[in-house]
Parts: structure tokens; C-alpha cells; sequence
């Protein structure tokens, strides 16, 4: 009798062991298989995508937005959401760049400094910018229990706000070669930006992954009331969670005025929305509790695959828009679909 | 002789995966009657009145309202038949009007299709001047009381012309004065000829107000009698006199020293005055009926919750523990009654729903020693034989005993001294019941004491060294494990404990 019990069982877990196995694999390839089919769909409507120019001006454009697609990431996984990373963008561009400007430059926001800084100082100046926004974000979430959207909502208007304050609403332009270097050098061949993204994903994923700190992350998101019963600090996670997608706003703010040598107060408008975007489509659950770095990148290069093909095949920006928006939507039904 | 029954449920059953919930009951409810329905928690009686009202299909049995079988598939068929029922847990709609809430679905309307409420407002004015009810319809629900909130709930009841109400322990939560303003409200229905079916699990309001009175036990009719035939403790051993065949593996562990010690312990509107002592290599039982406070005691203990007075005293030491996190760094571990909000976490591996607790044993640097991790966690399935294809499977695909075992594991892995389990085996299947009882003796018999809410009896008696009941927010009981006996425990569970 038992050991007919024993077999069905054992048999009934393999079963379900395939099952899941298949699923699993759905799961976690089902988004590269619609970027492999959108990269070859493109490839072959339009000769000029494949050109290795042109890809590397794809990464090249998503490394922004990838970068704070990262950070929302984390805060998504927390079950929370991030919308002023466009804006800390802004604040830290103009604030770095202010501190990048070149030698003898008249309209130099610091004429005495200008040239005289070592790349180090805006480089410090920028993330700094970023780290304290994220701590505002994450401690007010933490402490006043507000809704992360209402919190984010507000500092993506603050930051703004300040951006064009401090810059007086001018684009804060002429910056040395040295901060030109982080968004337009190469190494290798390989754009620096890209270099850039891809230390802080794999740093991001270390973080998630393989640290105390990050299988938090998880377990918050997937329910806070039992993580506090189970002892864990989540005040002090959630701050920490925010801080670093700030720091991570405030590095795109960096590479991003660095790529067009220019910090300007309007800069990174609607990226929280595609950095938001490229999580989703990537599988993070907008619920909390699941989500990868890897998901978020492919989501990133199927945002900016997108908007390049588009591009090239002479798709109106608006259509663009509209295409994007749905791939969201279906995004999620098919999230949701899969949690069931 | 019919027509003097307003409703005859008959050989109603119904079963969930793994439970027996109703087998074959009976209810007969007369015209004209306050019809008490009693039995423990799990005995029936909110599965049957679910059925009444559409919520549950029966699997098998007749339903007869007026006369006529009557087929109730839907919450809206109930009300159309004049079926109405007040739930223990109201559920107004907070910013919206008293008159608005009673008259939800069904708005008056004026000639240009608006809701009409001047109309609305009046009718809730005559709705409320019949029941003696003095509340302005035009307040926000949000700002009543709970006895206002439940006269609202009544008078709703009440306006959709019902002939049988439902009212599930209408009495929890409101004072002396406001249960006897609704006791006269229920002697008005009932002259008017409607008939009401009365869920509690209080003595005193059952000989009150009750002319009927059918005890159910562990999904079976047990008797219907008038309740001028009965007392108190008749009624009672009704309610429990079941034979103990189940067999628990408790083994009798060596009794410590005192290592958890709680004195006057209050919390405005949850407990009060509570006080008693765990003793190393113990399973202390706390019973009590659903809403006595156990579970808010414990909260109160680990830092979920705090308390308004009273000391905690852990080996002899005053402890101030203000947060989870402080109780289990003085050897405490808290596994939740509700395991879906606030056990599980339902999207992450088993592996991370075992060693979230715990996540400083496996630290290696700034890193996760993940060999170390996997170790520990075969180790954790084999031990407590967890029945999960793999660690990375999610813990919402187990099933619910598997899904215990995995929280028991989190706690053990924090190594406590104390361990608090509420309702440590509701809802899981009977194997895995035995083998969590199974753990509880190994664990008493290691040292650690062991405090165990359950609801129910067998458990609590088959399991505890000792037992307190809880009844209204206090002790109102303890017991040694030689003391206790079905009987005693209802007693002091239905705060009866005065008149033995």
C-alpha cells in the first residue's frame, strides 16, 4: 500500500516537475524569444539595423534608460514604484555639469572654478544629488507610510523644479573632454556607457541575488507583514532600496549629459515611465516579490529596439508611442495571466 | 403543522477538499421565533448559513422557505426570498452616507434619472423611527459607531422587507446597554411575525432572547430543543460531549525553570489583566473561543502590537520589546495563525521563505554562502520531510501542511527557547497534523517551551501540559493536564466559569 502510495507520489512530482520545468522556461525565456523575434523581424525590414553602428547607438540610447531601469527594479520588487528618477536625472545633470565646465568659458555658471575641478568633483556632485533624493523618496515612504507613487510623484516635480531653478532654466553646456569621456569614449571599441550599464547591472544582480540585503528586497515585496514578523528592519531596507535607485538616477544624470555635453534642466522627461516600462516587460511584478536585473535589461533593449526600428522604417514618432503602450499593457496581462 | 416552520434545511451536506464541513444537518426554524444557533468554532454553523444565503451550494439536501424547496444559488435569490442576514464582520462602504449605505444597489430615483435623496433620507427616517433607532441619515458611516454601524445593518436587513434575518454574534462588539436596545429591536421583529436566526457564543444571551435553540458539533445536528428545557450546563455538554478517539504522540518532556513570565498584561479593548508563567520543556495550551484575545496576547508579547500596561519578564528579566525584531533576539519565535497574510511569502522560493529569519547564519563577507544555504535547507526538508519538488519551487504550489512545515522551519532556524504557535494544524490535512504534534513534543523535550493556541478541544487537551482559557480579553481558567476536561474548558471559554 505505501509503496503505491510512494510511486503515485513520486510520479505525480515528476509530472509536475515537467510541468513547472516547461513553464519555468516560458517564464524566464518567453521575453528573450520576443526580443530574438524582434531583432530578426527588424534585420529584415530594414538593412540598416544591422549595421554595428546602429546596434551600438541601440545600446548606447538604452544605457539611461537601463540604468534606471535598475533601480526601479529594486523598488518595484519591494512592491513599490519609482517616478522621479527622470527628474533626478535632470538635477544631477545640471549640478554635475555646472562642475564640469571648461576653462575661459564666459557663461561658465562658476567662472573661477571652470577647469579647475578634477573629474572626480561632478562625477561626486552628481551621485550625491542622486543618493540624497533617493533617501528623501525612500525615508519618507518608510516613515510616513505614504504610498511610494504619491512620494515619487512629488520629488519628480521637486527635482525638476530645482533642476530649473538652479540652472535658471538654461542648458548648462561647454564641459571638459575628460566629463565628455563617460558618455561619448570608447574602450575597446565598446561605448563607455555600455560599460557603464553593464558593471551596475551585474553589481545589481550580485546585490540581489547573493546578498542578505537583497533576498530582503524580495521578501518584502512578497509580503511585508510577515518580513517584519520574521524580524527584518523594513524601514531601514526601503530607505536603503530608494537611496540606491537614487544613486543610480543621479550616474544617468552623468552619462546622459556627458553623451549630448550638455546638463539640461529638461533632460530625462518620461524616462521614469520607460525605466518603469522596461522592468514590467521584463517580469518584474508590479505586486512585489519577483523581478530580475536580466528581465529588466532585455525589457530595455526591446524599448530601444523598438524605438530605433521604428526609426528606420519611418514609423511616425506618435505611432511609436502607441506601439510602446500596448507592448505595456500586454506586458502585464501576460504577468498577470502567469501569476494564476 | 408545516406552515409553523418558516424554513426547514434538511439533510444539508457540504465538504471542502479534506473536511467534512456539514454531514447531513437539519435546521427548523419557526414562525415568529429567535432560533439560536450554537456549537464551537468549526462546528457548522457559518458553513450552513452561508448556504442559506447563496454564498455555498450544498452538495446534497432541501432547503424549504414558506412551503416551498427552495433553490438558493445566489446571494440575490436569498434576498428576493426575504432572507437577510447581518455578518459578524460589517462592511460599510465608510464615506458614504448612512442612507446611502442601506439603500446601495436600489437608489431612489427623480424624474430626470438622478438619485432622488430627499426620498432616500426620508424612507431611512421611517425605516429607523420603527426600529427605535435614532441616527441622522445624512452622518457618514465612517463617523458611527460599531452599535450604530450594526443598528444601520439591521435597519438594512430589515428594508428589504426580510422574513428571516441572520444575525451572527451581533453582540461582539457593542456594550451592556446597546445589546439590550437591540434585544427590544429583536422582540419588535419577532412580534411582527419575522423570524431570526441567532448566532453567539454567550450563555446568558441564549436563555435571554432565544425560543429555540439547535447545537451543532463538528458538522453534525446534535439537537434542536426549546430553551425553557435546558440550562446552561445541558447546553454545554451538548456543545463538547464528543468522545476523544483521536490519539496525539505527546510524550511527557522534563519541566524547566520559568523562562517566559507575563503579569497584568492589558491592552485597551483586546485583553486585560493577563498574567502566567512558561516553564521550559512545557506545552501550554490556550484556549478560548474566536475573538478572546489569545492571539492579540501573543502579538502583544512578540512586538507586533503594543500593550498599555503590564511587565513581560523573560529568564527572570524585564524585557521591553517593541518590535519583532526584539522578540526573537530574546529566543522567541511567533509562527502567525494566518498563514497567507502574514506567514508565507507567497512569490518566493522555498528556500527563501526557510531562511529569511535567519539570513545572518549564511553570511560570508558581504556575500550569501548559497552552498551553505542549500545544505541547511535539505537538511530543514528531510527533517520535517517537506514534500517540494525542489528549493527553488514557489511556496504558494505547496500545499498548506508543507507550507507550515517551511514556516516552522523559518522559526527553527532562529533557534528560539520559545515558541509560540497559533493554530499551529488549522487547515492542513491529518498526516501533516501529527507529524507538526510530533515536532512539538521533540521540541518540548529539547528545552524549549512551547505555547500553542488552538480552537480546538482535542488538540488542546491531547497536546498541553497545561491549559488556560480565555474568554472576553481574560483568563478566565487554568488548568493542569490531569484537570482538563471538555466540560471545564467550554465553560470558562463561554465565560460561564462563575456558576460551576
Amino acid at each position: 500500500m505505501s509503496t503505491i502510495n510512494e510511486k503515485q507520489l513520486n510520479g505525480s512530482l515528476a509530472k509536475s516537475d515537467f510541468k513547472s520545468t516547461f513553464k519555468g522556461f516560458v517564464r524566464k525565456y518567453g521575453i528573450v524569444l520576443i526580443l530574438l523575434g524582434l531583432f530578426v523581424l527588424m534585420s529584415v525590414l530594414s538593412p540598416a539595423f544591422l549595421k554595428t553602428r546602429n546596434l551600438l547607438n541601440v545600446v548606447r540610447q538604452i544605457s539611461v534608460i537601463g540604468l534606471i531601469g535598475l533601480g526601479s527594479t529594486c523598488i518595484i520588487i519591494t512592491g513599490g514604484t519609482d517616478l522621479s528618477s527622470g527628474s533626478i536625472i535632470a538635477l544631477a545633470a545640471v549640478i554635475a555639469a555646472s562642475l564640469a565646465q571648461r576653462a575661459g568659458w564666459e557663461a561658465a555658471m562658476y567662472p573661477a572654478l571652470a577647469g579647475k575641478l578634477p573629474l572626480i568633483v561632478p562625477i561626486l556632485a552628481g551621485l550625491l544629488v542622486g543618493v540624497l533624493c533617493g533617501f528623501l523618496n525612500g525615508w519618507t515612504v518608510a516613515k510616513f507610510r505614504i504610498p511610494p507613487f504619491i512620494v515619487t510623484l512629488g520629488m519628480m516635480t521637486i527635482a525638476r523644479g530645482f533642476a530649473l531653478l538652479y540652472s535658471d532654466g538654461r542648458p548648462v553646456s561647454s564641459l571638459t573632454d575628460a566629463y565628455n569621456f563617460i558618455g561619448q569614449g570608447e574602450v575597446l571599441g565598446i561605448p563607455f556607457p555600455i560599460i557603464v550599464l553593464a558593471v551596475m547591472a551585474v553589481v545589481t544582480h550580485i546585490m540581489l541575488s547573493n546578498t542578505k540585503f537583497g533576498r530582503y528586497i524580495y521578501a518584502i515585496g512578497g509580503n511585508e507583514q510577515a518580513a517584519k514578523i520574521s524580524g527584518l528592519n523594513v524601514g531601514k531596507i526601503l530607505i536603503l532600496v530608494y537611496t540606491y535607485a537614487g544613486l543610480l538616477a543621479g550616474l544617468a544624470g552623468i552619462v546622459l549629459s556627458s553623451r549630448i555635453s550638455s546638463g539640461q534642466p529638461g533632460l530625462g522627461q518620461g524616462y521614469e515611465l520607460d525605466a518603469i516600462a522596461s522592468a514590467i516587460i521584463g517580469g518584474t511584478s508590479f505586486t512585489g516579490g519577483v523581478g530580475t536585473v536580466w528581465g529588466t535589461i532585455v525589457g530595455a533593449l526591446i524599448i530601444g529596439i523598438l524605438n530605433n526600428g521604428l526609426d528606420l522604417l519611418n514609423v511616425s514618432a506618435y505611432w511609436q508611442q502607441i506601439v510602446k503602450g500596448l507592448i505595456i499593457v500586454v506586458a502585464i496581462i501576460i504577468d498577470e495571466r502567469k501569476n494564476k | 403543522m408545516e406552515a409553523e416552520y418558516i424554513l426547514m434545511m434538511d439533510n444539508i451536506t457540504k465538504t471542502f477538499p479534506g473536511v467534512k464541513a456539514l454531514d447531513n444537518v437539519k435546521l427548523h426554524v419557526r414562525k415568529g421565533t429567535v432560533h439560536a444557533l450554537m456549537g464551537e468554532n468549526g462546528a457548522g454553523k457559518s458553513t450552513l448559513m452561508k448556504i442559506l444565503i447563496g454564498i455555498y451550494n450544498p452538495d446534497g439536501g432541501t432547503i424549504t422557505f414558506k412551503g416551498q424547496k427552495v433553490d438558493i444559488h445566489d446571494t440575490n435569490t436569498a434576498l428576493n426570498l426575504g432572507i437577510s442576514m447581518i455578518h459578524q464582520e460589517l462592511s460599510p462602504i465608510p464615506h458614504m452616507t448612512v442612507a446611502e449605505n442601506i439603500f446601495l444597489g436600489r437608489e431612489p430615483l427623480n424624474k430626470f434619472g438622478l438619485v432622488d435623496k430627499k426620498k432616500m433620507n426620508a424612507d431611512a427616517v421611517k425605516l429607523f423611527e420603527k426600529l427605535g433607532i435614532k441616527i441622522d441619515p445624512r452622518m457618514l458611516m465612517k463617523d458611527l459607531t460599531v452599535a450604530q454601524t450594526q443598528m444601520v445593518e439591521i435597519a438594512k436587513a430589515i428594508s428589504y422587507n426580510s422574513s428571516l434575518i441572520i444575525m451572527d454574534e451581533p453582540t461582539s462588539a457593542i456594550t451592556e446597554k446597546e445589546v439590550e436596545h437591540l434585544f427590544e429591536i429583536i422582540h419588535g421583529l419577532r412580534a411582527e411575525g419575522v423570524s431570526i436566526i441567532y448566532i453567539t457564543h454567550k450563555m446568558d444571551e441564549v436563555f435571554k432572547i432565544s425560543d429555540d435553540i439547535t447545537v451543532f458539533r463538528d458538522g453534525q445536528h446534535i439537537a434542536t430543543v426549546p430553551a425553557n428545557t435546558i440550562d446552561k450546563n445541558g447546553l454545554i455538554s451538548m456543545m463538547v460531549g464528543r468522545e476523544l478517539t483521536q490519539i496525539f504522540p505527546k510524550e511527557e518532556a522534563e519541566i524547566g525553570d520559568v523562562i517566559l513570565s507575563v503579569k497584568n498584561l492589558s491592552r485597551e479593548g483586546k485583553f486585560r489583566d493577563v498574567s502566567f508563567e512558561l516553564r521550559r520543556g512545557e506545552i501550554l495550551g490556550f484556549a478560548g473561543l474566536m475573538g478572546a484575545g489569545r492571539t492579540e496576547v501573543m502579538e502583544s508579547i512578540f512586538g507586533i502590537a503594543g500593550y498599555d500596561s503590564g511587565e513581560i519578564y523573560i529568564n527572570g528579566k524585564k524585557v521591553d520589546i517593541k518590535t519583532p525584531r526584539d522578540a526573537i533576539k530574546h529566543g522567541m519565535a511567533f509562527l502567525t495563525e494566518d498563514r497567507k497574510r502574514t506567514g508565507i511569502m507567497a512569490v518566493l522560493s522555498v528556500r527563501d521563505n526557510i531562511t529569511i529569519a535567519s539570513m545572518d547564519k549564511f553570511k560570508k563577507g558581504l556575500f550569501l554562502n548559497k552552498k551553505e544555504i542549500n545544505a541547511t535547507c535539505n537538511e530543514e526538508k528531510s527533517r520535517l520531510s517537506i514534500k517540494t519538488p525542489n528549493l527553488d519551487q514557489l511556496i504558494k504550489f505547496l500545499s498548506g501542511g508543507n507550507q507550515q512545515k517551511v514556516l516552522i522551519s523559518r522559526w527553527l532556524l532562529t533557534t528560539p527557547d520559545i515558541l509560540i504557535l497559533d493554530e499551529p494544524t488549522r487547515g492542513i490535512d491529518v498526516g501533516a497534523k501529527s507529524e507538526i504534534h510530533r515536532l512539538m513534543c521533540g521540541l518540548a523535550k529539547e528545552g524549549k517551551a512551547v505555547i500553542m493556541i488552538s480552537s480546538e478541544m482535542p488538540e488542546i487537551l491531547g497536546m498541553s501540559d497545561r491549559v488556560i482559557v480565555m474568554h472576553e480579553g481574560r483568563i478566565t481558567g487554568e488548568f493542569s493536564r490531569s484537570e482538563a476536561d471538555q466540560e471545564k474548558i467550554m465553560q470558562c471559554a463561554t465565560g460561564n466559569h462563575n456558576q460551576q
